[in-house]
């Protein structure tokens, strides 16, 4: 990935070749950013949880209601068709903004979560035997844990979590000698959720490939900040969820490779995932029906689809400058601040800010924030066992999203003197 | 608006939160159990010395949690140290109570300068996601007391 991430985080040369980005522009695009929270602006710095929605995403999900819904795959009548055909576009425009060579390597799910343990379960589950290793790493999203605990457990397989240095960065040393004959899956982050640390997953794919090991990236978070190319990453799968892309919620996508689909068993029986069925024996669709069961979230895929438009019509590049330059802010500004500790800010990154002010607790920093309109997150992020590695119970998080400003970490950075006010 | 922060942060609560009573681990202990936030991955143990005749001779707690949290525990071990199981029941329903309704709870007339030193914790009800922070040590002294190994807010 180091290559795309070297596109994306343009040094100055290359960001004064891009057209001015307008966030103003982009932040009339976004109706609910207009609105007030206890009288106050909304400062939505909390897009890492879930992001706020462009009126084109609004509007397409609500024209495909007025004008174009029905089921999918069954009907002979007009609006069958022409809904089975807005949701292979939108799948078709997945497929590209992946990079993925072939419409079949993409399955929609309800999210990132639901794609980890469809591979977790027909893919990794099929395969494990007891003694058998998956091998993760300390920055995992409990949704990057749990599903692989639940397959290990059901063969006797061991999880295991590669460390991570006092910057949250991936030791690759350790993470190769972690890897052995024992170990059948690797799967990690793309971008931790919690810290923004971008990891280096083309060459821990690469490492793994090297033993023969399938990989899982976890994209939920850099499909939003990073041109992610899963030819160039080379990885088996790649899971990331619509609602943090500015999509709807309850839409997420699997990509896995063609052949990888072709040999795996369904993740849930039902309609739509068949091509005969007996009571005696069911065949199967290929992929990616086969692991779509039942009716999906239609409308959802289909602002999915519409979401990649407004995020490829502003420019990924500029948009991942735009958002570069507001982290590179924000990472100086609560730097200069006292009593203020960053984790995770050194190496690549994307987005994320963490830290803790002196020695309150974040949900007091949280509400704190809150009253002044600045909406953060705060807590473990799921992500409990990166917080013991740190020998912390939480942090607080802004996340930054493409409509975010200057201005609004300036007010993060202001309102975080009432806690002092507060604390002393 | 500091000054709403400042009715849910009063200076009790400051004091309380930095400066925790009865904290650590007791050596006499009858009844103890664990209290869980889900939602903030805060954890906290309550320690209850109940003597022969029912009364609480101690009361104490350790873990980890934010001011509210840590106050409410201190403040709680404060209160319910002397009292018997029955007031100690209903010290715990009419907290719980007064952190998540909005009318004057009715309290048994002798509990009454108790509810009154509890009354700073009333700031929560205009935070609702913070009266789980309030009310978890209650929750993990009655789980205790009922011989409940765990509590949890959710």
């Amino acid at each position: 990935m180091s290559q795309a991430v070297a596109e994306t985080t343009l040094d100055g040369a290359n960001r004064s070749n891009l057209p001015a980005y307008d966030v103003d522009k982009v932040r009339a695009d976004f109706p609910i950013l207009s609105r007030e929270v206890y009288g106050k602006p909304l400062v939505f710095l909390d897009s890492g949880a879930s992001a706020k929605k462009p009126r084109a995403v609004i509007d397409a999900v609500s024209a495909v209601y007025e004008g174009e819904y029905a089921n999918i795959h069954r009907g002979v009548h007009y609006l069958s068709v022409r809904a089975t055909q807005l949701y292979d576009e939108a799948r078709e425009k997945v497929r590209a903004y992946l990079n993925a060579a072939k419409i079949g390597e993409i399955v929609f799910t309800r999210n990132t979560t639901e794609a980890i343990n469809l591979v977790a379960s027909s893919f990794t589950g099929q395969r494990l035997r007891e003694g058998d290793e998956i091998l993760l790493t300390e920055l995992e999203h409990h949704a990057n844990i749990v599903p692989w605990q639940l397959a290990a457990g059901r063969a006797g397989a061991v999880v295991r979590a590669s460390p991570v240095d006092d910057d949250g960065l991936v030791d690759l040393e350790k993470f190769e000698a972690m890897l052995t004959s024992r170990t059948k899956m690797v799967a990690f982050t793309h971008t931790s959720n919690v810290l923004g640390v971008v990891t280096p997953a083309k060459e821990m794919t690469r490492l793994a490939h090297e033993k023969g090991i399938p990989v899982l990236i976890d994209g939920a978070q850099s499909a939003v900040h990073l041109s992610v190319d899963v030819q160039d990453l080379d990885c088996d799968f790649f899971t990331f969820t619509g609602h943090k892309l500015y999509g709807p919620s309850g839409i997420g996508v699997l990509y896995g490779k063609s052949n990888h689909l072709e040999a795996m068993p369904p993740y849930q029986g039902g309609g739509d995932m068949i091509e005969y069925v007996t009571f005696e024996k069911t065949t199967f669709a290929k992929p990616p029906e086969r692991f779509e069961a039942g009716t999906p979230h239609i409308s959802g895929a289909i602002g999915l689809g519409a979401a990649i438009d407004y995020v490829n019509a502003l420019g990924r590049d500029a948009v991942a400058a735009h958002e570069h330059g507001l982290l590179q802010y924000a990472t100086a500004r609560l730097s200069d601040m006292p009593g203020v500790r960053l984790f995770g800010a050194k190496g690549e990154k994307a987005s994320i800010v963490s830290f803790l002010q002196d020695d309150v607790h974040p949900h007091d920093v949280g509400t704190i924030l809150d009253q002044a309109g600045v909406a953060v997150r705060v807590g473990h992020h799921c992500a409990q066992p990166l917080m013991d590695r740190f020998g912390i119970s939480g942090t607080v998080r802004a996340s930054i999203g493409l409509y975010n400003t200057r201005e609004e970490i300036d007010k993060l950075a202001d309102s975080l003197h009432h806690v002092k006010e507060i604390f002393g | 608006m500091l000054d709403d922060l400042r009715e849910l942060y009063q200076e009790v609560i400051l004091d309380h939160g930095k400066n925790p009573r009865n904290y650590g681990k007791p050596d006499e202990v009858s009844h103890r159990a664990g209290g869980h936030n889900p939602l903030c991955g805060d954890r906290i143990f309550v320690y209850l010395h109940v003597d022969a005749e029912g009364v609480v001779r101690n009361a104490a707690f350790d873990g980890r949690g934010c001011a509210i949290s840590q106050a409410s525990a201190s403040l709680m071990t404060e209160i319910v140290s002397g009292k018997t199981l029955g007031q100690v029941d209903t010290l715990f329903r009419n907290f719980h109570e007064m952190c998540t309704s909005d009318g004057d709870v009715e309290t048994d007339g002798s509990l009454a300068d108790e509810m009154d030193r509890l009354q700073v914790l009333s700031g929560v009800r205009q935070y609702p996601i913070r009266v789980k922070c309030a009310t978890l040590a209650w929750h993990t002294m009655n789980a205790a007391l009922q011989g409940e190994a765990e509590a949890t807010t959710e």
